[in-house]
């Protein structure tokens, strides 16, 4: 007979970041029936300050690790670090929304609570440890977006931004589901860890488990695939970022991201790293499609970027460049031995990268005008003259995307070339150097038209008292992470993601 | 008096793939929108099989889930759908080219 | 395979299907045919089918469709629990409780945002 659990079985403790931000969104949309209309600034800060008492939840609880909801839900450190991105995204996307709101008359209090949401799916994402908790934690932080991407409704780009994130997302979604029923059918069970232990088994046994095995995992990397963007699942990007209200766009392009990546490290290097020998070393079965993957995104993402003219787009190529670089270290934590110091690479990028995008979006958000327009790279030209401040910042954002030392850009490319090149995969790191320097082209392009090209420069109407704390927010964490990485690096350092399997 | 595991998983592998040819396929939104419905239910099919298969619950579990998120995604979808189509009067989605793809 | 198991099934629809043919068959050789304008409309009796096929509806039917669609599909998290309810006691009871109080939240914010009112 089935052994009823009770409720200290449940372990709440170890969920109660995620659990007080989901609890906090349903309680802000309630409170929000009784905001007026005209003050709903009211509901943007009770939002800051439920996702400020989830990170301290969050930091109390960063060192306790275990299982909570049955096994469902793993509490670790690598859940810590990303929800301290998550939230932090979370953070800087309220700031940089207030304003932005009311200018674009499009402020309703339940753009607020649709981020709460879905920053609370980005935070179950990163702790996910079955595959049905995954799939959930997909769909409760893409949902919320499809809506927030329409936003600006009736506006027709901002409708055709929702409309095309939708699609394409659940249509990413069926194949994550077809892929996890798959992966299911043949180990029997939706627990990442308990998939690990079935594994070994199947490769033993081969035959059709195997298939259904390896058709289940492809499928699953083509569901998450569209939704960190990477190559050949990246073709929404563009129209859903320049369509998308710039507060939305910056903040689904880190959080989209953190959370798209947390999943599939938590199943490839969790549930299914598939073991066959390789050069004298073990690495996983999918490495192979993984460094594809990696080196065309590379190859795409930053080529295709030299030839926008809108900054918006232009940073929707940069990001699915950046995501190229971080599945660079997912395809490095396939050798058996890297898989903890690529999964580290993999989230000291992410923060970095975090840091320096939410900037940039949020100087493209302050010469945007009210109608949404005006967010050309010519619209840069002369910002050096009218507004030096922001000139510089965007200075350094541009260093740092590009990944010049000194900024956080640099140290996240340091450790994942570096962890590339400990998993052997040499060709794969050379790729991402010289795709790097292409990369300082386009950015460069920008530093150029603020200090070098004649013009009056834009006043930058939207750099509001809100949105320069958000960037120099950015700014600040941009230099910290460059000058002073061991702040970032020693938090990383105790993440350990990856299940040991051979004894030697 | 059992089908064979194959016969289901081989019926919903046909489903998911004509799902996802619709999905390619179609141009009207709401038939784009009710192909990946399609795409969904056979993985509720292949799901339900394997659950029958291995004996757990696990299965019937993740097709409870699928059903409601499919019941959002539908709410969600169709209000979009028709706020792009209160101001374009159309909902084909081939039309939506304002920015440069 | 067990394919014959399915051949009771198989031979009722073949026998519905004779059947049906049969029927319609029959009524038109033996019966008297005089066709008249109004016996050969769609509906003999009943509305006239002048218009379009599809017609527009008012948004507000769309409105209520999703708000039952919501609220029908929650209904299958319940039903799994009332076949339990006994065994799982106590337990069962909180968890449907924290499940309850979600669907009331979304219940509240759609009756203060007035979309069950019909005007």
């Amino acid at each position: 007979m089935f052994q009823v659990p009770t409720i200290a079985d449940l372990n709440l403790g170890l969920t109660l970041p995620a659990l007080s931000l989901a609890l906090g969104a349903c309680v802000l949309l309630l409170l929000d029936l009784f905001v007026p209309r005209e003050r709903k600034e009211i509901t943007a800060w009770l939002a800051m300050a439920g996702i400020a008492v989830s990170f301290v939840l969050n930091l109390a609880g960063f060192n306790e690790s275990g299982t909570a909801f049955l096994g469902t839900f793993a509490a670790d450190q690598f859940t810590g670090f990303l929800n301290i991105v998550i939230l932090i995204t979370a953070f800087l996307g309220v700031l940089l929304s207030l304003d932005y709101l009311k200018r674009a008359k499009i402020e309703r209090g339940e753009y607020y609570v649709l981020l709460l949401l879905s920053a609370a799916g980005m935070m179950f994402m990163s702790s996910a440890n079955d595959l049905i908790v995954v799939f959930i934690a997909l769909e409760l932080l893409s949902i919320p977006l499809y809506i927030m991407a329409t936003f600006r409704a009736p506006d027709l780009k901002s409708e055709e931004s929702g409309m095309k994130y939708f699609i394409l997302g659940a249509f990413a979604g069926a194949f994550f589901v077809y892929g996890a029923a798959l992966v299911y059918g043949a180990t029997g069970t939706t627990n990442l860890p308990e998939i690990f232990a079935a594994v070994n088994g199947i490769i033993a046994a081969g035959g059709s488990q195997m298939f259904l095995l390896l058709m289940g995992t492809g499928l699953i990397l083509v569901g998450l695939g569209f939704k960190v963007a990477v190559v050949p699942f990246h073709m929404w990007t563009p129209d859903v970022y320049e369509g998308a209200p710039t507060p939305v766009t910056a903040f689904m392009s880190v959080g989209a991201k953190a959370g798209g990546f947390a999943g599939l490290l938590r199943i490839m290097v969790v549930a299914l790293p598939v073991f066959v020998l390789k050069d004298g070393q073990t690495a996983a079965a999918w490495q192979q499609t993984f460094w594809l993957v990696a080196a065309a995104t590379l190859i795409l993402g930053n080529i295709v970027a030299i030839a926008q003219t809108n900054v918006k787009r232009m940073l929707a190529y940069s990001s699915i460049a950046h995501a190229g670089y971080i599945m660079m270290a997912v395809a490095a934590a396939g050798t058996a031995g890297v898989a903890n110091e690529a999964t580290r690479a993999a989230l000291l990028y992410l923060m970095a990268y975090m840091f320096t995008n939410l900037g940039a979006f949020g100087i493209a958000l302050a010469i945007e005008k009210d109608d949404g327009s005006d967010t050309g790279v010519d619209n840069f030209i002369g910002l050096a003259k009218s507004k030096p401040a922001l000139a510089a910042m965007m200075t350094v954002f541009m260093l740092s995307l590009t990944g010049i030392p000194l900024t956080g850009g640099f140290v996240g490319k340091w450790f994942v070339f570096k962890s590339a090149l400990d998993a052997g995969l040499v060709p794969l790191a050379i790729i991402g150097v010289l795709t790097s320097v292409i990369s300082a082209f386009y950015y460069v392009r920008i530093i150029v038209n603020m200090y070098l090209k004649d013009g009056e420069g834009d006043p930058a109407a939207g750099a509001t008292r809100y949105v320069n704390w958000a960037i120099y927010v950015a700014f600040a964490g941009t230099l910290l992470m460059g000058i002073f990485p061991w702040i970032a690096t020693n938090l990383s350092d105790t993440v350990v993601l990856a299940v040991e399997m051979f004894v030697r | 008096m059992s089908v064979d595991i194959e016969v289901y998983i081989a019926l919903s592998a046909i489903l998911f793939i004509l799902g996802a040819m619709g999905v390619l396929v179609r141009r009207n939104a709401i038939l784009v929108f009710m192909s990946v419905e399609l795409m969904l239910n056979a993985a509720n099919l292949a799901l339900v099989a394997f659950s029958r298969l291995w004996g757990g619950a696990e299965g019937h579990l993740f097709v409870f889930f699928v059903m409601t998120v499919a019941a959002a995604e539908v709410a969600v979808g169709l209000a979009l759908i028709v706020a792009i189509f209160r101001s374009k009067q159309s909902i084909d989605i081939d039309e939506l080219h304002q920015m440069e793809g | 395979m067990a394919l014959q198991e399915f051949a009771p099934a198989a031979a009722l629809l073949g026998l519905s299907v004779l059947v049906a043919l049969l029927v319609v068959m029959l009524s038109r050789l033996l019966g008297p045919h005089r066709p008249t304008s109004r016996k050969q409309a769609p509906y003999e009796s009943g509305m006239k089918p002048i218009g379009q096929a599809v017609r527009r509806m008012p948004v507000k039917f769309y409105l209520v469709a999703v708000l039952f669609i919501i609220f029908d599909i929650e209904v299958i998290f319940f039903l799994p629990w009332a076949v339990v309810f006994r065994d799982l006691g106590v337990y069962g009871l909180i968890i449907m409780g924290v499940f309850l109080f979600i669907l009331t939240v979304g219940f509240i914010y759609e009756w203060k945002k007035g979309a069950l009112e019909w005007e």
